[in-house]
């Protein structure tokens, strides 16, 4: 038994055989494979030659056709190299005898050859290790392109182990075949974490060796709550895992009877409680666990992993599938969101020195105001067939809101020239997330309908930490009493501008921040769909007094652990049972 | 029973990629086995890599060495593709 501690980042825990994916761009792992896997395991390996020799066949073509039979040769060498039989059965002798996994026998043998080639005085041989790296590469990208094919059409779950997984990888994930997955890297706020949330599979991520010490076939335990990669585990940890698997399908259970009942504290105040969403096909999994509407779509899933600009079409089909989805109820639309960790061709163009503080979301739609345009007009013309609202991100003065507002309008008068219908009372929110709008919130409140606190972003940027640099994360903390100050102070001041107020950051999914949300009197709390039941349960849970007296208390208070411990100790008094997960239990 | 000759690399580039290929090819044309010794080095004759990684640059000095019932054959024709550079330079 081998235990790695990595992020959690999506809760649950999942035990099955391990499928490990390979990034051609890594070293190999030294893996090994079983006994009755040889054969399987030597097809695989033929199949990803073949598939190499006929790549190299097609740019042997091309490349001769454009440049020259000279070039073109190139690649034929390639081509002999693979089809002549030694080098495949030298690599297929080490998958025989030595059970090597064939990745790991085609870099050993070709990492043999590099090394000849490296220590060569000619400079013109020399060179040839380059044609020596490229053919590792090919063979490797095909086994390893064909084990992500495979992960279409298993026929038992598993659980994955990658390097990587990009968001549209994993959203691509069999949920009823994937029943958890591990990864080399990344981090909690990660959009693959996201889409791991959102498709509540539970996922570990920023594990570092994942890959290295994992083997296909492999008996995993994958613990999202913990953050634990536990391989091949003994009778004991099972078990134990086995009986904690029991109570949460139990405590699941529990939270799901909930979800036909209102948000609505003890002394009958009510609250709405939305989802949030990347992709329309979540909107089901939110309404399941019992949110009232979606509370923050996050657009920019429809920029990433494609060559060209969604167009108009592209955003309104989405759009409109989500509106039919939610059958009446409520849709907030943010507009794109691009920029700092999330690229695009688009937005990639150019590097930033310092791109959290950079061209991202509003500024670079004002910038791109071709593709904004596209954006607002689906958006408008989808409100013609259910509520919605539009959500500007990352609004950092008045002008870029009147700026955003204006060329809404624009395109209103657009689709009014066209005889377009859309709901004219459409209403305009902004995030508050730069501590510039926070500190004086009163004209933005004024000059919008709602606020949707965006507390991932406030955090950062109002206490100056990277959360996804590891060496600082831990200072983290919406808990900070600056933090909670400057919540505080944009509540009060859309009160004062009736202007509706809410969260929909990781906060809002934090049963340990509930509480305190409510007393400093948020209208909306919009989360992920996996905490819309717990956060119902501690709304249900309270009243109205209470909270109050409890953000009172949190506000004559010091420091961020003063503010956790106490947010936390009655957290448990209201809640107990979502404290009794394996949390703290030793292994 | 094994046949054995000499050769000298003598096209401008020595055995590179596509020399390697040629060479590769001509041997496999044969039966025999055929391997190639630059000194103490020794690598099978129908295998690119390995004739690739005997850094044959021009000047270099091989024995071609092959067994088999086309032995004589099979060195005769590579001992022209050298000679010939390859039809290289």
């Amino acid at each position: 038994m081998q235990i790695l501690k990595g992020i959690p980042v999506s809760p649950g825990v999942a035990r099955a055989t391990a499928i490990v994916l390979d990034s051609e761009e890594m070293a190999i792992p030294r893996r090994q494979i079983a006994g009755d896997e040889v054969d399987g395991e030597l097809a695989r390996f033929d199949a990803a030659v073949q598939k190499s020799i006929d790549e190299l066949g097609r740019l042997r073509h091309t490349f001769s056709e454009t440049f020259g039979e000279q070039l073109g040769d190139i690649f034929e060498v390639h081509r002999a190299i693979l089809t002549s039989g030694p080098l495949k059965d030298e690599i297929r002798g080490l998958i025989r005898a030595e059970r090597y996994s064939p990745e790991y026998a085609v870099a050993t043998v070709l990492r043999t050859y590099s090394k000849k080639f490296l220590v060569m005085k000619d400079e013109y041989l020399a060179e040839r290790v380059q044609d020596v790296y490229d053919i590792e590469r090919r063979i490797l990208r095909s086994l390893i392109g064909e084990r992500r094919e495979q992960l279409r059409s298993l026929d038992v779950p598993h659980v994955v182990v990658a390097h990587n997984l990009t968001p549209s990888q994993t959203a691509a994930l069999d949920r009823e075949k994937v029943l958890a997955f591990a990864t080399d890297v990344g981090g909690r706020t990660s959009h693959t974490a996201i889409v791991a949330r959102a498709m509540n599979i539970p996922a570990v991520v920023g594990l570092t060796s994942a890959t290295a010490d994992t083997s296909g076939g492999d008996e995993l335990i994958i613990d999202g709550n913990r953050g634990l990669l536990i391989i091949n585990p003994d009778e004991r940890t099972k078990e134990k895992y086995h009986q904690y698997a029991r109570e949460a399908e139990k405590r699941e259970t529990d939270l799901t009877m909930l979800r036909d009942l209102p948000a609505v504290t003890k002394d009958g105040h009510e609250i709405a409680l939305h989802g949030n969403i990347e992709f329309p096909q979540e909107i089901a999994a939110c309404l399941d666990r019992g949110a009232t509407g979606i509370g923050l779509y996050r657009t920019e899933f429809l920029y990433l992993d494609r060559d060209e600009d969604p167009t108009e079409e592209d955003h309104y089909e989405a759009y409109a599938s989500a509106i039919e989805m939610l059958g009446g109820r409520p849709i907030t639309i943010r507009t794109c969101d691009l920029g700092a960790d999330k690229f695009t061709h688009v937005s990639g163009e150019t590097d930033e020195r310092n791109p959290f503080l950079g061209l991202r979301s509003i500024r670079f739609s004002l910038q791109h105001v071709d593709l904004f345009k596209t954006q607002l007009r689906a958006i408008l013309r989808a409100s013609a067939l259910g509520p919605v609202q539009i959500l500007f991100p990352l609004v950092t003065n008045l002008r870029e809101l009147r700026h955003a507002k204006m060329v809404l309008r624009d395109v209103r008068e657009d689709l009014e020239d066209e005889g377009i219908s859309f709901d004219r009372l459409i209403k305009v929110g902004i995030m508050v997330e730069v501590p510039s709008v926070a500190i004086l919130p009163r004209q933005f409140a004024k000059e919008c309908d709602f606020f949707s606190i965006g507390t991932n972003d406030l955090v950062q940027y109002t206490l100056a930490v990277d959360r996804l640099n590891e060496r600082v994360a831990s200072m983290f903390t919406p808990a900070h009493p600056a933090v909670i100050r400057l919540i505080s102070d944009v509540i009060n001041a859309a009160k004062t501008e009736n202007t509706e107020v809410g969260v929909c950051g990781e906060m809002g999914a934090d049963t340990v921040f509930t509480l305190l949300l409510l007393g400093l009197g948020v209208d909306f709390i919009s989360t992920s769909s996996t905490s819309v039941p717990s956060v119902k349960k501690m709304i249900r849970s309270t009243s109205m007094r209470q909270a109050r007296r409890v953000a009172a208390k949190v506000m004559t208070l010091e420091s961020d652990r003063e503010i956790m411990s106490y947010l936390a100790d009655l957290t448990r008094q209201v809640i107990p049972e979502t404290f009794a997960g394996p949390e703290g239990q030793e292994l | 029973m094994l046949s054995r000759r000499e050769i000298t690399i003598l096209n401008r580039q020595g055995m590179h990629a596509r020399p390697a290929m040629q060479l590769v090819e001509t041997s496999s044309r044969f039966r025999s086995n055929i391997r190639i010794r630059k000194g103490g080095q020794q690598v099978n004759a129908k295998s690119i890599m390995e004739v690739m990684t005997l850094e044959a640059v021009k000047g270099t000095l091989l024995v071609l060495e092959a067994e088999g019932d086309d032995a004589e054959d099979a060195l005769e024709a590579l001992a022209q593709l050298v000679s010939d550079k390859f039809s290289e330079d």
